[in-house]
């Protein structure tokens, strides 16, 4: 990982125009937390690694029902970053959602980047 | 030899990938074409498409020719060559063809209208998503697996949702009429409706001109303006066809038990393929087929290489649902013109159906059907044909915790990919694999649909008990360590950080087993405010916000009280802000009082209260010291003997805050009547009347265990002294939550060797012991005051960042006996991830 912070984005859906709204400032971030944001009425978790990256999950837990995703641990798991649900320890790919404990589940992702020292996620 | 296989799916995947495997010596060149603009993905995880996972399967090697975007329009037998879309012909020596199926569109009128899509490719899911885009209805024709599928998945695109299936209940294919009526009301719970038992007269469109409505035979209609044909396959066999290759009635290339056509140069594998009068919609034997072919190919040269035949293939099915559990297996339409017995069990409040159907004589399991639950489904699915090893209602009660070590070798275990238990267990033994993710690289099982890893699981401990081998005491993955190893680390080497722990003494960047237990050691060893610095990420998110998680999102709050004595001034402060607050009230097991249903953003203005009539945190969500319960002893009680409650307020005292491996429980009894239930307790103690009894290492909960005397007669300042170095020295030695009672019995030498340690100093460590907790005793400072006067800190507490104001709408209560309770949006599937 070798780009600046600020013009690392996770990936929009291949092929849809991607709208931004502004979420927080960066320093509103802390590294390897989560935070939850309202992007059009939903609610959605978005996280910075400990190297910088953003990353942006549906902030409902499959498993419990629960809006809490964004107040799970990161980690890694092979390389893998992640997040982990507070709630019943599901462990879900940051990058695409997919739930590595239990193949059948996955909470969608959405774009995110830093733009302009502020916080944005994609729709 | 050149081979061409038609199709890049997952059948023509796998066939690739054995041949390559298995070809060493490179008899074969392979060339493949196929009609996707891209190469094989995992067709099985399609939906997972949409919520943008990557399903792309691993490339083949360069020696592999893989044309994308080209599609076989033409096979010359005579001449042994494949016409493409772009104009090529190319040669084969042997062809297959791997061309899967096409989804059913029944004839009905509107079909072609604007806005009708079928769900089977990576181009048909990025068309419904572009096209759902601004749209509000959509409904799905087909009330099977996948119907239920796609209707959830264009819910999950925002739009309303259902499904038109025109037998009488949904999944007709897998399920009986139970079953059905059960699944029904899951399916409308997810907020999907069900249209059923009533054929689709015709697509109706709008004044745009595309479609907006499906009409059924009734005269009803369905507001639909995206319309998803799910309504069965068809085998796509025109290939073959074209070249006067002999087809199934209802399509199929046919071929026989070795998946060769009547031209030996010619194979079908996969969906396309009629083997034994069937065609399988099944990712598993499409597997299998891929195998036995690669298998045939090399027989012709290498005559050691196996001539396996395809023997057919379990049709068990999970429907891959969030918030649904659906398992079919075996035959569960069995009935009693053949002797077989069906056995149900309903439970219309929790939404549970299950059918297990047997043999008349009770003992062999044909097949079955569960609904709302269906945790059993490994197992059950591995004893269809054989003995049951209970009796069915036993099994259907979830008695089904086979050992693992008891299934018999030859059973399939993973369906999907055709691994049966003995190819587990051999592997296991053969690769000295200990974990899960070795068992699935190795042997591929439960790498598909994933339904078998549970049992996958059971297999690997059975068989690494039986092999007497010691399961790694590494903490996780990222840490080769022990807790106690790591706690040693970071005490030797003064480290402060968890980045600097994980980087000199482990790999990668944590989780949630290692942070928090790295957390807990750097905050016992007196390393500063548990939510300072990066300390703050590391927590989890009890400790974080300094509250209890319940199972909606909300938090549970609880005062210290210590030793449970309370003044009514203060009673009623609790009172007043579980009132204000709105908050569910409950008294503890501890003596306290556990205020519920606090969202992130009220715990501030809860505590600005609390802090303010004197409360501290009490630490119930930390792995921490949580109460130290009292009789009320001397003072008021005609037996006590010793002041029991002001013992209690003093320990109590002395280790609020200290975090530990496991949370610590405590209690004084003023007499041997024992009213507090000291004896259940890390550490209890009982006045006599020469001072105070002290008993260690007990524990109520999952596992009781009676307590230990360890010492008699102590004064207080003994009785402290030993409570403290107890502490401590749990603290440093155990693992990671294991609680004390569990140490203790772990510990080499027992209650003999703590008394060695504590009272005779052996290890020469006490003097540490003591220091370490007078150093706790002296930082003590209250959490939430602390956090209450700390802009930054407070910031945390939002359930928005970008609408610090707004509430959480998900969520929301409903009153039970006078109080709140929580109203969950969708059932919860239960069951932690165990770790
Ligand atoms: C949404 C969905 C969910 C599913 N879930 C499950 C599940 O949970 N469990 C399960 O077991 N199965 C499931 N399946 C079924 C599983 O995906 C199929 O059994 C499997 O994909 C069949 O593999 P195949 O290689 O035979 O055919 P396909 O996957 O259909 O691949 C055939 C390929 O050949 C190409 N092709 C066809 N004709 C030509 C030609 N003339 N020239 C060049 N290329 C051609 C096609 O475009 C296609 O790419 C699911 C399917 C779908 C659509
Ligand atoms: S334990 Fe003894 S002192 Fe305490 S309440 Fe019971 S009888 Fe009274």
């Amino acid at each position: 990982m070798t780009a600046p912070a600020a013009e690392r984005s996770a990936p929009a859906a291949p092929g849809a125009a991607v709208r931004w709204t502004d979420v927080c400032a960066a320093g509103d971030l802390i590294p390897e937390r989560g935070v939850c944001a309202l992007v059009g009425g939903e609610q959605v978790a978005v996280f910075l690694t400990h190297d910088g990256d953003l990353h942006a999950l549906e902030n409902l837990d499959p498993f419990s029902g629960a809006h809490v995703l964004s107040r799970g641990i990161l980690g890694t798991r092979g390389g893998v970053p992640t997040v982990a649900s507070p709630m019943y320890k599901h462990v879900f790919d940051l990058r695409t959602g997919r739930c590595l404990d239990d193949p059948s589940a996955s909470v969608r992702t959405f774009p995110a980047r830093l733009h302009r020292g502020r916080v944005e996620v994609g729709r | 030899m050149r081979l061409v296989v038609v199709g890049h799916g997952p059948a023509a995947h796998r066939l690739v990938e054995a041949l390559r495997e298995r070809d060493t010596a490179g008899a074969w060149t392979v060339t493949v074409i196929g009609e996707e603009p891209r190469t094989a993905y995992d067709r099985v995880a399609l939906t997972t498409h949409l919520e943008g996972a990557d399903l792309a399967y691993p490339p083949h090697g360069d020696e592999v020719e893989v044309a994308t975007g080209e599609r076989a329009v033409a096979i010359d037998r005579a001449a042994r060559t494949v016409t493409t879309s772009a104009g090529r012909v190319v040669p084969y020596d042997a062809l297959v063809l791997a061309t899967g199926s096409s989804p059913f569109v029944p004839p009905v009128e509107g079909k072609d209208l604007p806005g009708v899509f079928v769900y089977r490719t990576i181009d048909d899911l990025d068309a419904i998503r572009a096209y759902a885009d601004g749209r509000t209805t959509g409904a799905v024709v087909g009330g099977g697996l996948l119907g239920l599928e796609a209707a959830r998945a264009i819910q999950g695109l925002g739009l309303r949702s259902g499904v038109v299936e025109v037998a009488p209940w949904l999944m007709p294919r897998q399920l009986d009429e139970g079953g059905g009526a059960m699944l029904r009301r899951h399916i409308e719970g997810l907020g999907m409706a069900v249209h059923a038992g009533t054929p689709m007269a015709r697509l109706e469109a709008g004044d745009d001109g595309a479609v907006a409505r499906i009409v059924l035979a009734d005269g009803n209609a369905v507001d639909a303006e995206v319309v998803v044909f799910s309504a069965g396959i068809r085998p796509r066999d025109e290939l073959a066809r074209g070249c006067g290759l002999p087809v199934g009635e209802r399509g199929g290339i046919v071929v026989d038990e070795t998946c060769r056509t009547e031209d030996p140069a010619i194979w079908a594998i996969g969906e396309c393929a009629l083997v034994g009068g069937m065609v399988y919609g099944l990712v598993g034997p499409c597997f299998s087929m891929a195998e036995v072919v690669a298998d045939r190919l090399l027989h012709e040269h290498f005559p050691e290489a196996s001539t396996a035949v395809f023997e057919g293939a379990d049709l068990s099915t999970k429907l891959k649902l969030m918030g649904v559990d659906v398992a079919s297996f075996g035959d569960p339409f069995a009935g009693p013109e053949t002797g077989a017995l069906g056995v149900t069990y309903t439970d219309p409040v929790a939404g549970v159906y299950k059918k297990l159907v047997v043999s008349d004589d009770a003992r062999t399991l044909l097949g079955g059907v569960l609904v709302g639950d269906a945790e059993s489904y490994g197992t059950l699915r591995a004893y269809v044909g054989g003995n049951l090893p209970g009796a069915p209602e036993q099994m259907l009660f979830g008695g089904t915790e086979a050992a693992g070590g008891d299934l018999p070798g030859a059973t399939v275990i993973c369906s999907c990919n055709n691994v049966s238990a003995q190819t587990i267990r051999t592997a296991i033994a053969g690769e000295s694999l200990t974990d899960v993710p070795g068992v699935k690289a190795c042997t591929k099982a439960g790498t598909s649909c994933g339904s078998c890893v549970p049992l996958v699981k059971r297999i690997l401990d059975a068989e690494l008990t039986a092999a007497g081998i010691e399961v790694s005491k590494a903490l996780c993955e990222h840490f080769a360590y022990s807790r106690a190893e790591l706690f040693d680390i970071v005490r030797v080497r003064r480290i402060t950080s968890f980045t600097q722990l994980v980087e000199e003494h482990g790999t990668g960047r944590g989780c949630d087993i290692c942070k928090p237990a790295v957390a807990s050691i750097l905050a016992s060893l007196g390393n500063g405010h548990i939510l300072a610095g990066e300390q703050a990420a590391l927590q989890d998110t009890n400790d974080h916000f300094l509250a209890n998680l319940q199972k909606n999102g909300t938090y549970s709050v609880v005062p210290r009280v210590p030793g449970g004595e309370i003044t009514p001034e203060r009673l009623i402060v609790i009172g007043e802000v579980a009132r204000d607050f709105g908050l569910y009230t409950k008294i503890t097991g501890g003596q306290r009082i556990d205020l519920f249903g606090a969202r992130v953003e009220q715990l501030p203005e809860i505590w600005r209260r609390l802090v303010d009539a004197g409360f501290e945190s009490g630490h119930a969500y930390g792995k921490a010291l949580r109460t130290v319960k009292s009789c009320v002893g001397s003072t008021w009680c005609r037996y006590g003997v010793q002041d029991s409650v002001a013992m209690a307020i003093r320990l109590e005292l002395r280790y609020r805050g200290l975090r530990a491996p496991h949370k610590l429980k405590s209690a004084v009894s003023g007499c041997a009547r024992e009213c507090a239930e000291a004896q259940s307790k890390d550490f209890g103690v009982i006045a006599t009347e020469n001072g105070w009894n002290l008993y260690l290492a007990g524990n109520g909960g999952m596992r009781p265990r009676h307590a230990d005397l360890f010492a008699t007669d102590l004064t207080d300042d003994e009785l402290i002294t030993y409570i403290d170095r107890f502490l401590m020295f749990y603290i440093r030695t155990a693992d990671r939550l294991q609680r004390t009672a569990s140490w203790l019995e772990a510990l080499d030498g027992g209650l003999g060797y703590l008394r060695e340690v504590i009272v005779d100093d052996r290890l020469g460590i006490c003097a540490e012991l003591d220091a370490a907790m007078e150093r706790h005793v002296a930082a003590y400072s209250d959490e939430w005051r602390d956090t209450l006067e700390d802009p930054d800190r407070l910031r945390r507490f939002v359930s928005f960042v970008n609408a610090p104001g707004t509430p959480d709408p998900s969520i929301e209560f409903e009153v039970e006996r006078e109080q709140i309770r929580p109203l969950l949006p969708i059932r919860p599937v239960t069951g932690a991830v165990s770790r």
